[in-house]
């Protein structure tokens, strides 16, 4: 397969979904701060949604059917970044820190 | 670029391959900035390099509204709105340096690696059957179906951003006269 036509193969969009979704598992472990698990998980739900694009395109009998899923992904990760950031938002007025190490109220 | 084994390099064709590349690249770069910047606001500013570059992504994988979609929603929505985050609750001169734990980043790294590899590995290896399409996946066809066979989810969904919305603000407002 030539460099120049690798859009029109369906592993090229899945490797690069995977790569996508482990470069967001290593920066949710990485992380030392809650905003920055944040956008991790929105690097993750990036390289799933380019998944399920690619099979959409080319498997799925029905294309409108994954974009429907997508817009549904995209709604939830709208109200989960909405919801985690006040949550941050809230530990920083309640703590003075949002660093994941210095929240151990609830440790042993 | 190999240019032998692209016969057509100024066609349209060769360009929508060229621009392809680059936007493999740029993706990735952004992603990279994303997972391992120092300072927040450069991750933020590589995941909005991220995000633009999934949305070209789309593009070529035949669904224009849903590159829409995903630089109205995710670039200026969601990451406005983490940049308000930023400002409010990570302050420059509080932050701490360093990773967390000595062992955190070459275990991170490694789970990482080997979740991509097998997930590569199972999409090189795989023979994906190909079913004879139905339809065209236009606009008006994702309208009638989210008004028609998934009428349901579409109220449920603006139900759970409803609960979001107001649940945000009653989370962040709370110990605030």
């Amino acid at each position: 397969m030539a460099l120049l036509t690798i859009h029109n193969y369906l592993t090229t969009y899945l490797v690069f979904g995977a790569m996508l979704f482990s470069l967001g598992i290593y920066g949710l472990v990485t992380r030392r701060t809650l905003i920055g698990m944040l956008i991790a998980a929105e690097l993750m739900l990036a390289g799933v949604s380019i998944n399920f694009m690619a099979f959409n395109r080319f498997l799925a009998p029905d294309p409108s059917i994954g974009q429907i899923f997508i817009l549904f992904i995209m709604a939830i990760a709208a109200a989960e970044a909405a919801i985690g950031l006040s949550i941050v938002v809230a530990v920083y007025r309640h703590y003075k820190t949002v660093d994941a190490e210095d929240l151990v109220n609830l440790k042993g | 670029m190999n240019a032998i084994q692209a016969p057509e390099l100024l066609s349209a064709d060769g360009m929508a391959g060229i621009i392809f590349l680059i936007m493999i690249a740029v993706t990735l770069a952004g992603g990279f900035i994303a997972a391992t910047a120092e300072r927040l606001i450069r991750a933020l500013a590589g995941i909005v390099i991220c995000f633009t570059g999934v949305a070209g992504f789309y593009y070529f994988l035949n669904s224009p509204f849903m590159a829409m979609m995903q630089i109205l929603i995710y670039v200026g929505a969601i990451c406005v709105t983490i940049s308000f985050a930023i400002m409010l609750a990570a302050p420059e001169e509080k932050r701490k340096v360093g990773p967390t734990n000595m062992l955190s980043g070459p275990i991170g790294f490694m789970v990482a690696a080997l979740i991509f590899g097998a997930m590569a590995a199972l999409a090189l290896r795989t023979k994906w059957p190909v079913l004879a399409k139905t339809a065209g996946g236009s606009v008006r066809e994702i309208g009638i179906h989210l008004l028609t066979t998934y009428s349901m989810v579409f109220e449920l969904i603006s139900i759970v951003l409803l609960i979001a919305i107001i649940g945000a603000i009653v989370i962040a407002r709370g110990g605030r006269t």
